[in-house]
């Protein structure tokens, strides 16, 4: 779920488009070079993005009563690194804004930098972290799209908040407010998104060792 | 019998959407609400711009959804199959099942 069309003030809206221009730019350019230097990684990246399409678009139900989408971004975080996501989820984004006045064009920044940037980091720093720490793939592949969905979702909760502070509480108690709205209900959604982001890298890399999967999805090894 | 991964992964996933389902609720999206409690804070907020274009019905917003999910889907599932293709093509070119095959 994105903040809304017209949901942000100008100065705000602008200032997010600032933030994320940059690694869109970067993002853009790392695109090129992989598809440049590995042309194996073509078709991963394809459906990267891809995945990231399917998974936005699904609303599903949570425990709390409300409805939101996981982001599928974590897949390609993992794969090729957080900046590739910033283009892939930028597109997303605009198709729903466009066609399904979901999130929207004034808010495109602000759902750019949480969905397609913040959620894309998180994921790739536990995949890092994980891989360090010596957890199996698949355990780190799930943690790592598990908590960037859910670093997606907390941080729109904060732009909300910075957005919309409470009178007495200020920016800490909006952020809880929204937090309850969005956080609460991803979590099971959470769990999903890093449970199919196994699946999908299970079937996109067939019968390779686990330890090997994401290096040949990369395109970096055979 | 031993459940391959993405067997009871998938299944586990099925069970995380249909649990919230028998629970019950109203299951409205979660950036209506956020867009009530703005409005609940703040009684005189308008949204300053609205979307270009909305799609007319619910329905028509059902289909835009159903598109966006099933180009994704179409996309993975033609990388899979390529794969899988690929790599069968290559074992038989080797006349062994590969070393990529012994350890799965």
């Amino acid at each position: 779920m994105h903040i809304m069309e017209g949901y942000l003030p100008a100065s705000q809206s602008l200032a997010w488009y600032a933030a994320s221009a940059p690694f869109v730019v970067a993002g853009a350019v790392r695109i090129r070079k992989i598809v440049r230097e590995r042309p194996e990684a073509r078709m991963t990246l394809a459906a990267s993005g891809a995945f990231a399409f399917v998974l936005s678009a699904l609303k599903i139900p949570s425990v709390t009563g409300s409805c939101s989408h996981p982001t599928g971004t974590g897949l390609g975080a993992v794969i090729f690194g957080p900046s590739v996501m910033a283009v892939l989820g930028l597109i997303v984004l605009l198709f729903q804004a466009l066609l399904l006045a979901h999130g929207g064009l004034t808010t495109l920044g602000a759902n750019t930098f949480s969905m397609a940037i913040v959620g894309p980091w998180v994921a790739w720093g536990i995949w890092r972290l994980g891989r360090g720490a010596g957890l199996s793939m698949a355990l780190t592949v799930f943690l790592a799209a598990a908590l960037g969905d859910l670093a997606t979702y907390l941080f729109t909760s904060f732009q909300l908040a910075l957005a919309y502070p409470d009178p007495v509480s200020g920016v800490a108690g909006a952020m809880i407010k929204f937090g309850g709205i969005f956080a609460f209900t991803q979590i099971p959604l959470a769990i999903a998104e890093g449970l199919l982001t196994v699946v999908v890298i299970d079937a996109l890399s067939g019968r390779v060792r686990d330890a090997d999967k994401i290096g040949v999805l990369a395109g970096e090894a055979r | 019998m031993r459940m391959s991964r993405p067997v009871w992964m998938l299944l586990a996933v099925a069970a995380l959407v249909v649990i919230p389902l028998l629970i019950g609720g109203e299951f409205a999206g979660a950036d209506g609400q956020a867009a009530a409690a703005i409005e609940a804070a703040n009684p005189d907020f308008a949204p300053w711009f609205t979307p270009l274009w909305q799609p007319p019905s619910g329905e028509v917003e059902g289909l835009f959804f159903a598109l966006q999910a099933a180009l994704g889907a179409l996309v993975v599932g033609y990388v899979i199959g390529r794969r899988h293709g690929r790599a069968k093509a290559e074992a038989e070119r080797h006349g062994t099942t590969g070393p990529a095959a012994r350890n799965a």
